[in-house]
């Protein structure tokens, strides 16, 4: 019997028809931070978003750096606040060959003392890459995220969603 | 199962050593603390992690920012960094520095508000190379207060020493860290 792993898969999926959202529900608590690994294509070029725990209330506020050009020549550094979902930065919506990744960590998920600070880093093959950090303004541990095309098209067919969480000593 | 097919199922089985182990978390009390250390670190590893999630007791300002000494080491650090907050991208170094920075952070002038970060030094046992390291950090504050948007971006940091890694001190620039903060150490094979 292998030793408890310090890094382990949660859930993963790849989407078996085009949705809006997908969500990771019923999450344990018995890690320490959590790191979802996406790869992906969409519908419409636009940024994608996420929810904690099914909240759309106006908790979430967000700080990005990124170059959204497809010669490279153009940083930029743009926030949000008050806002009903969370931030993943990924402009494109490409082609299956060509998918968007995106990697974000929710660190110390479980705790119950501290807002929520998670942040991630990805890019799309011809126009962005970059970083960006969200603050969802709650102590609740997270059981639930909801990755969202913030209201614009849909995720397509074919993109993988992985959970893994991060156990400390 | 027969015992002769559990024998063979025994001995066939194969056994995946682990390559992401927890070394070392540290978890900062009431009061909290001016220095968080990790020491002794086995040079068993290829790599090491090292992720936080951190606040600073500044309670006048909304922000500090994360440093970093390895093997005790007080000069010759260099380090560059490129960052945004949430209106203005910028980038810069410095040379012949006392530390590495890693990030900026939130402080108790903002309750409940922690910054992150992820730390990788890589071939940190090696004797053959100075250290690199390279960090994401970020902090986002809702625009509360309007001066202080958040901070965001990446720090690379330069060791300029062949000897292996075996402690990690980590500052706050201005204050401590706040009760709640948390450091833990990662080895990767």
């Amino acid at each position: 019997m292998p030793a408890g792993s310090t890094y382990s898969t949660v859930a993963t999926t790849t989407l078996g028809s085009n949705v809006a959202s997908y969500a990771f529900t019923s999450i344990p608590g018995t890690y320490t931070d959590l790191v979802l690994v996406c790869n992906f294509v969409k519908s419409a070029s636009n940024s994608m978003g996420f929810t904690i725990n099914n909240d759309t209330s106006a908790l979430y506020s967000y700080t990005t750096l990124y170059n959204l050009n497809t010669n490279g020549t153009t940083v930029s550094s743009n926030r949000g606040s008050n806002d009903t979902t969370g931030y993943f930065l990924s402009y494109g919506a490409h082609s299956t060959t060509d998918p968007n990744i995106y990697i974000a960590n929710f660190q110390n998920y479980s705790n119950t003392t501290t807002f929520k600070t998670v942040i991630g880093k990805g890019g799309d093959p011809s126009r962005s890459v970059g970083t960006d950090v969200t603050l969802y303004r709650s102590t609740s541990a997270i059981s639930r995220i909801d990755i969202n095309t913030r209201g614009i098209g849909t995720i397509t067919a074919g993109s993988t969603f992985t959970l893994y969480g991060i156990l400390a000593a | 199962m027969s015992p002769i097919l559990g024998i063979w199922a025994s001995q066939n089985y194969v056994r995946v050593s682990p390559s992401y182990d927890s070394i070392a978390t540290t978890t900062v009390g009431g009061g909290g603390t001016s220095t968080v250390t990790f020491s002794s670190i086995p040079g068993t590893y290829k790599h090491l992690q090292l992720r936080y999630t951190a606040q600073s007791t500044r309670g006048s300002i909304s922000a500090d920012n994360v440093l970093m000494q390895l093997n005790g080491a007080g000069s010759g650090y260099s380090r560059h960094f490129v960052w945004g907050d949430g209106a203005n991208p910028a980038s810069g170094a410095t040379t012949s520095a006392t530390h590495l920075w890693l990030g900026t952070i939130a402080s108790t002038a903002t309750a409940n508000i922690f910054g992150v970060g992820i730390v990788d030094i890589l071939d940190y046992a090696n004797t053959n190379k100075n250290k690199t390291t390279r960090s994401l950090f970020g902090e986002d504050l809702n625009g509360t207060p309007a001066s202080s948007n958040g901070l965001l971006g990446m720090w690379s940091g330069l060791y300029p020493s062949t000897t292996a890694v075996t402690s990690i001190s980590l500052t706050c620039q201005s204050a401590s860290f706040a009760q709640y903060t948390q450091f833990a150490l990662y080895g990767i094979k």
